[in-house]
Parts: structure tokens; sequence; C-alpha cells
């Protein structure tokens, strides 16, 4: 085998010997190559950065050499470099008949890793988020890129929050249409202390006003409760999205223009709005919106009951009697102005999703719930 | 309620057709919900909102349909007769059920006569603020013409008789509530309207022995109550197939009143349905002089007298200030003078200029529902047409907050469906059995960290005054009995493998306060496989550890010094298999199996992993801020130690004595195996524990980790461990 030799003679005759033993060296062990595993060997013993032949060059060629010759045997080893590089590189493919075995070799061995990659995937199961929660944060993205904040409140409210500041008066038919659960064991309080479930998240108006001089913007999303048995099209238990905005400017324009931009905003820009006279306490003039059918555009379907629209939510300019409540807090109502609206997350969910049955949100049946990911 | 658009054309010239007509009132907010065809007729079903009592009839509809095409009203007249001077004839139906051919009412003064001989008091003013009646005799009481009786039937009534039909047609028409008595059961020759005495009982028409109250408003004959004042009239002087004579009633009773009533008396007439919600004082002369011409025409008979019309108190409405500039200030459009005039002035509105774009308006008796400004600003709106206003955007000027908690609510959330939990959501409502047994005290009350009671109260329940049953009487004070109710649905349905978890309310009564008593909790429930088989693997149970590693994982989001872990958790849980974890000292979680009697109790057959977190304790922790720490370039030493310990020494109990040592370069030091068996011997266990030394600064020598080593082995013998290699 060849080994470098250390150079004691720096006559250019022993230069040329000592170079050409090297090449001669190199041709031969090319030459011999007749595996994969061989030229490995081959490259690794000339090219090895540690101790391959091109290193021992320069550690035992280049380094101890005088100072003067250190130019002439850099440019040798600089001339020697590609060589060496060269004879690897054509060592590899030198037998055509060599480089077929070793690939069927390798082709064999990867074939026996062969899997059967239409096997079903393994799934490390990732939860799912709440069909009606995920609509509720659809809702309340729209108007926080409109600039609203997140409000909340609680769900044990008392009357006055419920409904006396949103100015529903005492034994007014009203209350009525609110099925309200009331906490047991209130009577000794005065009536708008009692405690009740909230009916609607409409208290929130109020408890924000309470702490924020105008100007608001509120988005208010939150669960409400009612006295209604859990079956196909009731629940006790629903949500809503609630809003308020109340600012030295705002008009019944803008309360259209604003809900309309949502409705785009969640359901596309073609979803046209319309706007009809409704009553709630809390506001004054009130509304109901409806929008066109987000399922068949308008020309009618089973969804929107062949009219072209569907009812989604309840809004009006907010009602002097409610900021009289809050006048204290900046709220002058001869002054200042607002709009407010609420929408039932179930509904819109269940318009969405076609889902026939409102008790399916609150069974936790996995199978309903695996749905929505 | 039910409009036929026939009836109501009667009253205003409509070119619309009825589909149309349907469709400019509901626009205008008298929401016709429907429009079919019936026996010929056209047919709108209304769905009027509670505070338009006043369109609840054929016309107030007109009235609304005669602003929005800006056509004349016609007006109602009854056509009655000079005073004894018609012939009794019930054969023939003489009254045209239109109006068009009536002439100029004929009201005449007050009758002082006739008052006198049927004397009517009002003795509560406030009850009853006007009553007016009108006598007719010799009527033949029998069916309704057909026509009368054919509009009753389309509006979904049975016709009764002539004269308990024509109260009802007037109703329909003009929308006030009358009534009609047997003259002859009347005793005493009077009409007292007075708050029931202590003890009487009246039965009503429907055949029920009403036990009355002081609080109750009665209409009463001279010895005792005739009927329940705007609810419904007396069983014992109600018109039958022998009446002769009849006395008609058209009141006002007062709205509160009459709904205290029909609430006390669970009763929900179409009389009280609209003194509820405020009936038109002014109209009860023309709703009597109306029932008395339907009566005569269909019965016969003649008047008895004047009209008796007795006032206890005037429904004085003042006039309203309305600004053309606050009409464009609040709807943001401009109105002229002239549309506002218009429709209001079609609307029965009394409107007089003001000078500077102002007006004075009077509000008509029958609109009780308009009392400000803005109310007036709302018949503009809705007759103008909402969808005629233009869509604007308004500017603002504040800035939007996030909430405290907003992120670290979503922080929970995420980790709970990162770690596979689908979110649920649960009623709210649990029995009252369920309430107390999964209250807060158990949870805390064994604690080393103070009961949440705040007053020192023990915490209590919320009980449901009108629950929806009994199951379902109280506010939960957990999350766990709804996420148990929804594993129990999985389970009977197949669905073997559960995890669940849900972000809530629980409610607990903590003292005086009462905002407080509701606190946010999470709750998660995991029952079956956490890997389920497949062709790849076996399935892997999930066990009280995956639980443990997932409350790890959610705490592991909050800054704290020091997270401990003990066995103190409440009597639903299996007692050696769950925990309770501790943030630096205050319990935040218990966590585990469900106790096997409650899982037997609901019939699960399979292990049932629970946990609830105390959000409002754990979100007095920051979320946690990321930390960089440099990763050290120097290689890790690793040695085993075998040993043998009793069962008496958990794993806490040796992490904290070698945390003791204070050691350092020990980066970690865990348990990689432990054996239990015959050749460990009863009570006892092996462990083989695996660490890691490593230094930031320079590779750790030999004789270092040897005598680190070393140190461990004695601080685990110092607990009783037995080393078995090393």
């Amino acid at each position: 085998m060849y080994t470098v030799p250390k150079l004691e003679d720096y006559s250019p005759e022993a230069l040329d010997r000592a170079v050409a033993d090297l090449r001669r060296a190199l041709a031969e062990e090319e030459a011999s190559i007749s595996s994969q595993a061989d030229w490995k060997a081959f490259r690794d013993r000339w090219l090895a950065r540690k101790n391959g032949i091109l290193t021992q060059l320069n550690n035992l060629w280049l380094k101890p050499c005088p100072a003067d010759l250190k130019r002439t045997i850099g440019q040798i080893i600089n001339t020697l470099r590609p060589e060496i590089e060269h004879f690897v590189t054509h060592g590899q493919s030198r037998d055509e008949d060599i480089r077929t075995v070793i690939d069927s070799l390798s082709k064999d061995a990867l074939a026996a890793d062969r899997l059967d990659i239409t096997l079903p995937g393994i799934q490390r199961p990732i939860g799912v988020k709440h069909p009606v929660l995920r609509v509720m944060d659809e809702i309340v993205a729209v108007f926080k890129a409109m600039g609203y904040s997140v409000g909340e409140g609680p769900e044990v409210e008392t009357d006055y929050y419920n409904f006396e500041s949103l100015n529903f008066p005492p034994d007014h038919p009203a209350r009525d249409t609110q099925d309200t659960l009331f906490i047991a064991g209130q009577e000794s309080k005065p009536a708008r202390d009692r405690l009740l479930l909230r009916t609607h998240t409409s208290p929130v108006q109020i408890r924000t006003m309470e702490q924020q001089p105008p100007p608001v913007r509120i988005v208010i999303p939150g669960k409400v409760h009612r006295n209604d048995p859990l079956d196909a099209t009731h629940s006790p238990v629903f949500h809503q999205v609630e809003g308020l905005a109340v600012d030295t400017n705002i008009t019944f324009c803008d309360l259209k223009g604003t809900l309309d931009h949502a409705m785009k905003a969640l359901f596309g820009s073609s979803v046209k709005t319309r706007f009809y006279p409704s009553f709630f306490p809390f506001t004054e003039p009130s509304a109901d919106m409806q929008v066109s059918c987000i399922f068949c555009g308008g020309k009618g379907c089973r969804k929107c009951k062949f009219s072209g629209w569907i009812e989604l939510l309840g809004c009006g300019m907010v009602d002097p009697n409610v900021f009289d409540f809050v006048k204290h807090n900046g709220y002058d109502s001869s002054k200042i102005s607002g709009f407010a609206f609420g929408m039932g997350v179930e509904r819109i969910a269940i318009l969405k999703y076609e889902v026939e049955e409102i008790q399916l949100f609150y069974e936790g049946d996995v199978r309903f719930l695996e749905q929505f990911a | 309620m039910r409009i036929l658009p026939a009836w109501l054309r009667e009253f205003v010239n409509v070119a619309a057709n009825d589909r149309q007509l349907a469709e400019d009132l509901t626009s205008a907010g008298i929401a016709v919900e429907s429009v079919q065809e019936e026996n010929g007729a056209t047919i709108y079903e209304m769905d009027l909102t509670t505070n338009r009592v006043d369109a609840m009839n054929h016309y107030g509809v007109a009235r609304e349909a005669s602003a929005i095409y800006d056509v004349k009203l016609k007006k109602v007249s009854p056509m009655l007769p000079e005073r004894k001077t018609r012939q009794s004839n019930s054969a023939v139906w003489r009254a045209p059920i239109g109006m068009t051919s009536f002439t100029k009412d004929e009201l005449n003064a007050d009758d002082s006569t006739t008052a006198e001989a049927f004397p009517i008091v009002i003795e509560d003013a406030q009850g009853c603020a006007r009553y007016t009646a009108r006598i007719v005799r010799n009527v033949k009481i029998g069916p309704s013409p057909q026509p009368v009786a054919r509009r009753l039937e389309l509006l979904g009534s049975r016709p009764i008789n002539n004269a308990a039909d024509a109260t009802n047609y007037a109703l329909n028409e003009l929308g006030h509530p009358t009534h009609v008595f047997d003259l002859d059961l009347l005793e005493g020759g009077t009409i007292i309207v007075r708050r029931a005495r202590e003890g009487e009982v009246l039965k009503t028409l429907d055949g029920v022995d009403r036990k009355l109250s002081t609080d109750d408003l009665v209409i009463a004959d001279g010895r005792k109550p005739v009927a329940l004042a705007g609810v419904m009239g007396g069983f014992d002087s109600m018109i039958t197939e022998r009446t002769k004579n009849v006395l008609i009633e058209s009141a006002w009773f007062d709205p509160a009143t009459v709904r205290s009533m029909a609430k006390r008396h669970l009763m929900h007439t179409d009389a009280s349905h609209r003194f509820e919600r405020g009936a038109d004082w002014g109209i009860t002369p023309l709703a009597c002089d109306r029932v008395a011409e339907l009566i005569l025409a269909s019965a016969g008979g003649e008047l008895h007298g004047e009209q008796i019309d007795t006032v206890a108190r005037k429904a004085e409405r003042a006039s309203i200030a309305l600004h053309r500039s606050e009409v464009n200030r609040i709807l943001g459009i401009d109105f002229d003078e002239d549309e506002i005039q218009r429709i209001l002035g079609r609307l029965g509105f009394g409107v007089t200029r003001a000078p500077e774009g102002s007006f004075s308006i009077q509000i008509p008796t029958w609109r009780l529902d308009v009392e400000r400004e803005v109310d007036l600003l709302e018949e503009l709106a809705r007759v103008h047409g909402y969808n005629q206003f233009p869509n604007t955007l308004p500017a603002f000027t504040g800035a939007v907050v996030t909430l405290p908690d907003e992120p670290k609510n979503a922080k929970l959330r995420e980790t709970m469906l990162a770690l596979g939990y689908d979110e649920s959501i649960s009623i709210t409502f649990v029995s009252e059995q369920e309430a107390k047994a999964f209250a807060s005290s158990h949870s805390s009350n064994t604690g080393l960290s103070g009961a949440p009671s705040l007053g020192g109260a023990p915490a209590e329940p919320l009980a449901i005054a009108n629950p929806l049953s009994e199951e379902a009487g109280y506010l939960r004070t957990s999350l766990i009995p709804g996420l148990l109710n929804m594993v129990g649905y999985n389970l009977n349905r197949g669905n073997a493998n559960v995890r669940l978890f849900e972000a809530g309310e629980v409610f607990e009564k903590l003292g005086d306060r009462s905002i407080e008593d509701e606190r946010r909790h999470l709750g998660f429930v995991a029952t079956g496989d956490a890997i389920t088989k497949s062709v790849h693997s076996a399935a892997q149970p999930y066990t009280f550890f995956h639980m443990k590693g997932d409350v790890e994982e959610l705490l592991a989001a909050f800054e704290h010094q020091e997270l401990h872990f003990d066995d103190h958790t409440p009597p639903y849980f299996h007692p050696g298999r769950s925990a309770r974890a501790l943030m630096d000292g205050e319990t935040v979680a218990c966590f585990g199996q469900l106790h096997p009697d409650l899982a037997t109790e609901r019939k699960f057959r399979q292990e049932i992993y629970i946990a609830e977190l105390m959000l409002e304790r754990v979100y007095r922790h920051p979320l946690r801020e990321p930390r960089y720490q440099r990763i050290s370039k120097f290689p890790t030493v690793e040695r085993d130690f075998s040993f043998i310990f009793d069962e008496a020494v958990t794993f806490e109990r040796i992490r904290s004595a070698i945390e003791e040592l204070g050691l350092g370069e020990l980066q970690k030091f865990v348990p990689a195996e432990i054996f239990r068996g015959e050749k460990v011997g009863a009570g006892k266990y092996s462990v083989l524990l695996h660490a890691e030394f490593q230094s930031n600064e320079r590779t750790l020598r030999d004789d270092e980790v040897a005598q680190w080593s070393a140190q461990i082995v004695v601080k685990l013998q110092s607990l009783g461990g037995v080393l078995r290699a090393q």
C-alpha cells in the first residue's frame, strides 16, 4: 500500500519522483475497485478529511518544508488535488456492471422496506370546537375587526339589569315573552335586586355603560337561559351575541350599515339585508333584520320557507330611557345616541350546518361534535 | 290574531291587492305572518308586537293602511234608531256590515233620566277610569245572522248567540272588549265597579268558581260580583235563550290591575289581552253604541234610554314637541315638514306646526305606546320604510380593548383541543342531590388552602324558583354532573372512547353578595382508549396518568413557583386514584377516576376519569411568558440507580429529597421503570431512577459525577431505600 513519504530531499528530481509514485498508486488503486465497498474505502483513503492522503500531503509535505519552498510545494499539492478528486469520481462509475449489481442490491433492500402506503395513517385525535361556540367566535371576530371590544357579564343577574334598566317596567307584558327562570328565596329582597338567570345578553349593555363613558363599541357573546324544556326546537340554554355602539354621531342609517357590513363579512359579499319594524323595550325605533337566504341566494328554498329571506336578529336605536339609567356616566340622551343588536347563535349554527334538532348541541354526542372538525 | 282584508277595506280605499297590502303592512311594522285563502276569503295571520294593541283589530290595521298609502280613513258611526220608536224585528239583518252607508253619529249628551234610573258607580277610579253602558230591552236571543257568523268563523271563533257575537264582532272591528249582561239577573238596579270583598266568590263564564281577593276588581250589582273586570263575565248573569233585556258594558280598566288579576287567576282572555296592554280610553262610547247597533240589528228590541257614560278619571295626554333636528340626529336623514304632517296626521295624531322646524303633537287615546319624541321618530321611520334609509358606517374614536381573561380562556381551550378533548356544552341545571354532592365544599374544606366561602358562611347551592323539572331544580355547582351525563349519553350509544371538556360557570351562594356567586370552571372527562387499536398498534387505555399529564400541561401555561399534588379529593373520586393539584399552595384542580360506586349507580361499565379546574384561582396567575435558556454545548452524563423502597415512599418524597441536595448540574431525575412482585417482596417496589448531569460551562469530570451519584445514593438510603445496582 502506498504511504505518503516524508520529504527530505527538496530537489526538483526528488519532488518529481514523489509525485510520480503518488500518481502511480492512485491509478493502481482506482483500477482495483470492484465493489461499492471498495470504492468507499478508496474514497476515504484518499479524501478523508482527518487522515486522508490529500490531508497527509499538507501535513507531511507542506507544513515541515522550508519557508522558501512553501509556494512550490503548495502548487504541487494544488495540482494533485483535482487529480485525486477526478479518480475518486471516476472510480465510482468506472464499471457499469458493478454499479448495476450494487444498485439492484440496494433496490432489493428498499423493496423489502416497502409499505402499503394506502393503509390509514396514525391519527392523534385533535379535539373539536363546539359548533355553537365556533359560530360565536366567527361573529365576534367580524365585529372585532370593526373596532368592537369584547364584553362579558354574569349569567345570574338581578332584575334590575335584566329588565328594569332595559326599560321593562315591573309587571309589563313584555316580560312574559322572556320565560324567565328565577332564583328561589329572593322574596325578602327589593324587586330590582332579585336574582334570575339572564334571559338575554342585553344586561351587559348597562353594565358596560356604567363602567365606561361614551364612546362605546362592544360585542358581548354569552350564555342565556329560559324556561323552555329541551326538545327538538327549544333549549333552556342558548347563546347570544349582543352589540352596542354609543357615540355623539350614531344614527339609524349607521345601525343598518353596520349590520349590513357584518352580514356580508359573515356570509359573503352577495348577501343583502332588509329591516322591519319590531318592538323591544330597550330600543326605539326597533327593527328585525333579515338576510337574503344564504342557501338559495334569495330565489326561495326549503330553508327560507320559500321567502328568499331569513330572519336573523333584532336591533334598534338605544331607547333614551335606557340611557337615563347611566346618565351620571356621560350618557345624556340629548347629546349622544347609539344602537344595539342581538342575535341567537344556535339559530345561525342550525341554519349554517343544517342541524335538525337544537338538542344535539347539548347532548355531547362525540359522533355529532366530531363532525365539526 | 287574524285580519280579513275585505273587512278592513271597508274603512280604507286601497288599490293594492291583498298580497301587496300584506307586504306593505309588514314593512311598516304591522306584521302579516301569512296570507291564506279560506272558503273564498283572504285571511291574514298577524304577528303583532306587544306594544301595538291598537292595531289588533280591523279598524286599527285600516288606519295603518291609510298612513302607508296616504288615503282617507272612514269614520265609524253607528246608526241608532230614535229612542223607543224601533219595532222589534229580529228576523231581519238590517245593519250593513260596511260602514260606508253610516250617517253622522247620533251620540247625544247623557240622558240624565236613564243614568238616574240605572246608576253606575265607579268606586275604584284607579282600576276603572270609565264605564259606558246601554240598556236594550225586548231582545230575542238566537243565532247570529250569517254575515256576522261567517266573519267570526273566518277569524277562528265559534259563534255563540247574537248578543255575545255582537261583542266579539265589535272587538274584532274596533279592538275594544265589551260585555253583555242579562239585565234581569242583575240585582239592585245598579252597577258598581269595586274591589272584591274578602270571601266573595264568582263563577265565571267558563263555569269555574273563582275565590276573589281584595286585589281583584269586579263589576258588581247591588249585592254581588257579576264579572271579573276586564277578564271575564260571570256565569250567573250571562246571556241565555231566556234573556229578554240586556246591559252592554264598554269600560276602560287599568292595565296593571287586569294583568295582575289574569295572572292570579291563570286566565288569559281576548279581553284581558287587550286591557293588559292598554285599551283606548276614548272609544268606550263608540264601542258601546256599535254593540247596541249590532244587537238591535240581530236580536231586535229597543234602546232603553240613552247611553250612560260614567267617567271616573280622564286619560289626559300631554302633547309632545317634535323637532326636525332630532329626527335627523337619530334617524340620519331629513324629513320635510309636509311628510311629517302627512304621516302623523294619517295615524290619528294631532299635528300643529311650531316655529323652526318643530311641531306640537297631540297623542290619540289609542296610542298608549307613544309617550316621547323618540316614539314619534319610530312612527316616521316605519311608515317611511326602514329599507328606504341609506346604509352608512359611523366614524369611531375609541380603542379596542381585550378582557383580562380572554387570552387565558383561549390558551386553555387551545390546549384542551390539542390534547384531543372535544368541546361540549351541557345543560346548566342539576338536581338538588347533584348540586349538593358536587358542591365546592367537598373540594376545598379538606384542603390546605382556605375554603372559597368569602364570608365564612358555608356555600349553598342556588335553587330555581320555577324549575323546568325537579331534576333541574338547581344551578350546577360543578361541571362534573353535566360531563357525566354526556359520557353516559355516549356510552349508551356505543361510543366507548369519549373525551369531552366544558368551560363554563358554576354557581353557589357564597355570602350575601350576589354576582360573585358565579365562578368559571374547566371540566373534562375521559374514558376508553387513549390510543385506539389499529392495524399499526394495540389499544392503550386511558389512565390516571394520562389525565394527570393533561392537568400538568394545562397548568404549565401559568406562572407559578410550585405545583404540588396530594390525595385530598372529594368523595366522588376513587380515593386511591385521584389527586388534588395545588399551585403555590392553593387548590386549583381535582382529578382522577370517578368513584366506582358512582360509576355503578350510573351504570358505567368502564373506568371514567374526571377533572375540574377552578379557573378563578388558576387565573390569579399570569400566563407564562416563554423564557430562553442557552443550550449547553457540553455532553450529558447519564446515571441509573436501581432501588427498592417501601410502598409508603412516594416518588414525590424521593424527588423532593433529591431536590434538597441542591445539585446544580443535575438536569433531570425521573423514574424510568417500576416493578412490583414476589422478587421485590410485599409492600415494596423496585424503581429504576434515571439521572442526567450537565454543565453549561464545561465537560463534567468522572470524579465529580461519581461524587454526586454517591450523594444521591446516600440520600435515597436515608429514605429507607435499598440500592440494588448503580
